[in-house]
């Protein structure tokens, strides 16, 4: 079942982002940003559909899209913590898109010659998506770094909090040694290449992590996933097998 | 923030040989992210296959109070407007 639980990594990493980014939904700090950050979130929902209906379909269980994103807790979810941050100042929620970004584009550029069909055909799609997250994201990465002192600080404020989080992108995790997707460590030297860019226009430094955070894939996450669920999973809970 | 930032026009192109057509306006901080907002904001229905922005400062319009002596004398012109021949159907859209 190692691709089953490879899968569900990806899917849960993209459902919990999505999640994440939608809460900004009527609350962005401006209303064009407001209009760009569910389209973003729509991107990343879409793709974790796909593959949750692929999951579904490579477990053999009779588990679907709902069952698969609305019945399990939270230990039995995969996703890398960086994805699972609560959105903090608007620096945080788009620096940590621009990281996750970063990964995933050439991660989906890698895995276009997937030997998996579905994987492939995400692949093509959403790695025009991710370029677009990148560039939006980047811009104000790049906006707020070099802006005025107050966004300066919280940008760097923003690189301290979440840098701890990016070692854990490039672990193999359930995909190790899996054909079918591409391996994560070799990403490493285009992400650093895309951050490092980016870095240098926004006068932001690249931190020294002493301690990088790490458990996600085992299902070890921080309080703010718990959180997160409960909302995210309450109707389907209280409601079980309800359609509209 | 709305107060510091520049207000911009948006002009999608809908289909290759279509001219860009005036859809709205939005708010932005320079150009890149203008373009970067125009995309979220006005293509998010497959509207377009190319955008313009240009910041609405820049824009020089013709003034209300002139309207009349701008549009009216070409009222009566009916001569102008091609209704006096038919179109062949081969030719399609003009």
């Amino acid at each position: 079942m190692a691709l089953f639980d490879a899968v569900l990594e990806l899917a849960d990493d993209h459902l919990v982002l999505g999640h994440r980014i939608s809460e900004w939904c009527g609350h962005a700090p401006m209303l064009e940003e407001d209009l760009a950050m569910p389209n973003m979130a729509l991107d990343l929902i879409g793709t974790a559909r796909v593959l949750y209906d692929h999951a579904g379909k490579l477990e053999g269980q009779g588990r679907d899209e709902d069952v698969l994103a609305y019945t399990r807790g939270e230990r039995e979810y995969r996703n890398c913590l960086l994805v699972e941050r609560e959105n903090g100042d608007f620096a945080v929620t788009m620096l940590r898109q621009f990281y996750f970004a970063a990964f995933m584009e050439p991660y989906w550029q890698a895995a276009a010659n997937s030997s998996d069909a579905v994987i492939a055909g995400v692949a093509g799609k959403a790695v025009k998506e991710m370029a677009y997250h990148i560039r939006h994201a980047g811009e104000w990465v790049i906006r707020l770094g070099d802006g005025t002192e107050e966004s300066a600080a919280k940008m760097r404020d923003a690189v301290d909090e979440l840098h701890r989080y990016t070692g854990e992108l490039f672990e193999e995790g359930a995909a190790e040694g899996e054909d079918a997707l591409p391996s994560r460590a070799s990403i490493r030297p285009a992400w650093e290449a895309t951050v490092a860019g980016v870095f240098a226009e926004a006068n932001l430094e690249m931190p020294e992590v002493r301690y990088a955070q790490t458990g996600g894939r085992n299902g070890i996450h921080g309080e703010a996933l718990g959180h997160m669920l409960a909302e995210m999973q309450v109707l389907a809970r209280a409601h079980p097998g309800a359609v509209w | 923030m709305a107060n510091e930032t520049p207000l911009w026009e948006v002009f999608i192109r809908p289909r290759n040989g279509l001219s860009h057509k005036h859809v709205g306006s939005l708010h932005a901080a320079d150009e890149v992210l203008a373009l970067n907002a125009a995309r979220d904001v006005y293509t998010r229905r497959s509207e377009g296959t190319s955008i313009w922005v240009v910041r609405s400062s820049q824009i020089v319009a013709s003034d209300p109070d002139q309207a009349e002596e701008n549009f009216e004398p070409t009222g009566d012109k009916i001569y102008r407007h091609p209704t006096f021949y038919d179109i062949p159907e081969e030719v399609g859209h003009m």
